[in-house]
């Protein structure tokens, strides 16, 4: 590239440099900006010295994280939940889109679908309220599992001390309520480009239903479920803290607390930014070593990779 | 080659799924068994999908006092006539009666309506800035005879892999002055590499002829992308501005890290994330319910049922129509992967 190309490129393209600017600067701002930011974690955060100017202490607010028992505490509740929500959030959307796609009725399957897929679109704070409500002391949840016997008493399940058995399959469960629907749309989608010869083959080899799903179907939208499974994976510590925030107590930590809310607290509300970003750098070290590892199995084991 | 086994834009005909499955030939008893309960079991997802959010609407119209003694699932508002009326306070003998008491504070009062507004000129003005800019952004480095856009996409691409995460993103917009302030929403998200992807592809797509036919008739950049690029993309913009939508309309935790020391700035969902978790809220609801409903510890439930409804169901009276562009939605964005 010689400097008379640039000029050149310049002529012509002024008008689309200066249309580009906006972006650009949004990008910085936005973007590039905060990375820079993080070197607040280096750093003792005080308002008067700002970001730039703050007292730069070295790993010192690592240290200080490692060192406590929270550490132990996030980790594990985030882990937990994440498992737990990864064992009924992926196969539930891949199993509904199967029983839909067998559902010969379209006007039925069309039905269900949209149901299906309602709760997706009600707001965090109404799912929460909701939810609040079925597992109140006397909602009807708690009713329904005090009539069963699974509980002695009639308390929230959510406030009181219910909460150590119950905060994680309430959220786990509610997940799954808001977003199988939703989530089987990419598979339904995957399962109609199925190539329909391969069915017709499947059937002269004497293949079943049964058998067609399993060597033609599963087969057919298995890059898609392995995408699916690594995003899961690499995202495993990135538990969202919208639904978390709304849900749990102090009370309850010891079981709800994960690393998000432990870094919005410590960095928004109790003014440690260092410590919190430092939490956090920590957190993303972790979830992109996820990434990698969940990349290169999957590409072991199933020819499929993100990258 | 895995990205081309993730070409879903061939053949997404959801409808026509099961054709050419063999319905010909007579099914086994087996096959048989499994779809009377492939019939239940989507009967009964459908029901539990449904059944809370009609729970909720049957409270919202029941008695505050049968509400207190209620403990199980609602499907008909408490004290209606026919369903189960006649029951009386035993104290003063007034029958408990369904009521529409709820609805009536939610309407009067000032916060919410407030909230209500506040949510609008979020998503409104967000919506047409994040167009604006996101359409003008990805005509740039939609162009393909230029020297620098591709190194600029690259720069900007970062964003999909890395950000700064929640507390340095948080400085950077009180060193700008910004938290507290209506400008920290709507240029929150504002600009989505995502976005930008799907909007140069879409203008990729589009026939060179038109643009080289368009540049003789002396149109500048802008008459191209406003008046030529834009209105042959409405599909993609339809699509990025009703995802956009759904989020901001749904988003309340931007909202209480950005604005949480103003109340007058609050959009909807902080406002009932207030009346439904703090036992008295800031909102005047307190009173409101005292001077319509009676006792403020039995108005309460009642009210938040209300609220539920209030915020929730103008949005669902709009998703039978748009939810066709979700399916959309959804393909285009995992196109992208």
């Amino acid at each position: 590239m010689r400097l008379r190309d640039i000029k050149k490129d310049w002529m012509i393209n002024k008008a689309v440099y200066f249309m580009a600017l906006p972006m650009l600067i949004y990008f910085i701002i936005f973007n590039w900006l905060p990375i820079g930011g993080m070197m607040l974690a280096f750093e003792e955060y005080s308002s008067r010295g700002g970001t730039l100017g703050s007292q730069y202490i070295g790993f010192q607010n690592f240290v200080d994280f490692f060192a406590t028992s929270y550490l132990a505490r996030i980790f594990r509740n985030t882990i937990v939940i994440s498992l737990m929500s990864m064992a009924i959030n992926f196969p539930a959307p891949i199993i509904l889109a199967l029983l839909l796609n067998e559902m010969e009725n379209q006007l039925y399957k069309k039905v269900i679908q949209t149901v299906s897929y309602m709760p997706y679109f009600i707001s965090t704070v109404v799912i929460c309220g909701i939810i609040k409500d079925f597992v109140a002391n006397d909602g009807p949840i708690t009713y329904a599992l005090y009539n069963m016997g699974v509980i002695s008493t009639r308390q929230d399940l959510l406030t009181s001390g219910l909460a150590f058995r119950f905060f994680r399959p309430i959220f786990v469960i509610s997940n799954a309520w808001q977003s199988t629907g939703y989530g089987s749309i990419i598979f339904l989608a995957m399962l109609s480009s199925v190539d329909q010869e391969l069915y017709e083959a499947a059937k002269i080899d004497g293949a079943g239903r049964w058998k067609q799903t399993l060597h033609v179907t599963i087969p057919g939208i298995l890059p898609i479920i392995m995408l699916m499974l690594i995003m899961q994976v690499s995202s495993l510590l990135n538990v969202a803290m919208e639904k978390i925030l709304l849900l749990y107590a102090a009370t309850n930590y010891e079981v709800s607390d994960v690393i998000m809310t432990f870094v919005y607290r410590s960095g928004l509300q109790q003014g440690r930014q260092g410590y919190a970003t430092a939490v956090q750098i920590f957190n993303s070290l972790i979830s992109m070593a996820l990434l990698l590892i969940s990349n290169s199995v999957s590409r072991k084991v199933s020819d499929f990779s993100l990258f | 080659m895995p990205t081309s086994q993730l070409n879903l834009t061939n053949n997404i005909d959801v409808s026509k799924l099961s054709q050419g499955r063999g319905n010909s030939i007579r099914d086994t008893p087996a096959r048989k068994v499994f779809k009377v309960f492939n019939y239940i079991f989507l009967l009964a997802l459908g029901l539990v999908c449904l059944v809370p959010l009609w729970h909720i609407a049957m409270l919202s119209f029941s008695n505050p006092t049968l509400i207190q003694r209620n403990t199980g699932l609602v499907l008909w508002p408490l004290g209606l006539a026919p369903f189960s009326g006649g029951q009386v306070n035993q104290q003063t003998g007034v029958p408990l009666t369904a009521t529409l008491a709820g609805y009536q504070v939610v309407l009067s009062n000032a916060a919410l309506i407030r909230g209500y507004a506040n949510t609008i000129f979020y998503v409104g003005a967000g919506c047409f800035l994040s167009i604006l800019f996101g359409a003008v952004g990805a005509y740039c480095v939609s162009r393909k005879n230029t020297l620098f856009m591709m190194p600029l996409l690259a720069v900007i691409m970062v964003s999909m892999f890395f950000n700064g995460g929640l507390v340095p993103t948080y400085m950077v917009y009180k060193g700008l002055g910004m938290v507290n302030t209506r400008w920290s929403l709507i240029l929150n998200g504002m600009l989505n590499i995502m976005n930008i992807i799907i909007l140069m592809t879409a203008f990729r797509g589009l026939p060179d002829g038109l643009e080289e036919s368009a540049q003789l008739d002396g149109a500048g950049h802008m008459t191209m992308l406003f008046k030529i690029a834009l209105p042959l993309c409405k599909a993609s913009i339809a699509v990025i501005a009703l995802f956009y939508a759904i989020g901001k309309w749904n988003d309340y935790l931007q909202a209480a890290i950005y604005v949480n020391g103003k109340r007058a700035l609050y959009p909807l969902q902080l406002i009932i994330r207030d009346i439904l978790t703090q036992p008295t809220s800031p909102t005047g609801m307190e009173v409101d319910i005292a001077s319509s409903i009676g006792p403020a510890n039995e108005g309460r439930a009642l009210v938040e049922y209300t609220t539920i409804m209030f915020s929730t169901v103008p949005l669902l009276c709009f998703y039978p129509f748009i939810q066709k562009y979700f399916v959309k939605g959804i393909m285009i964005g995992s196109i992208k992967g």
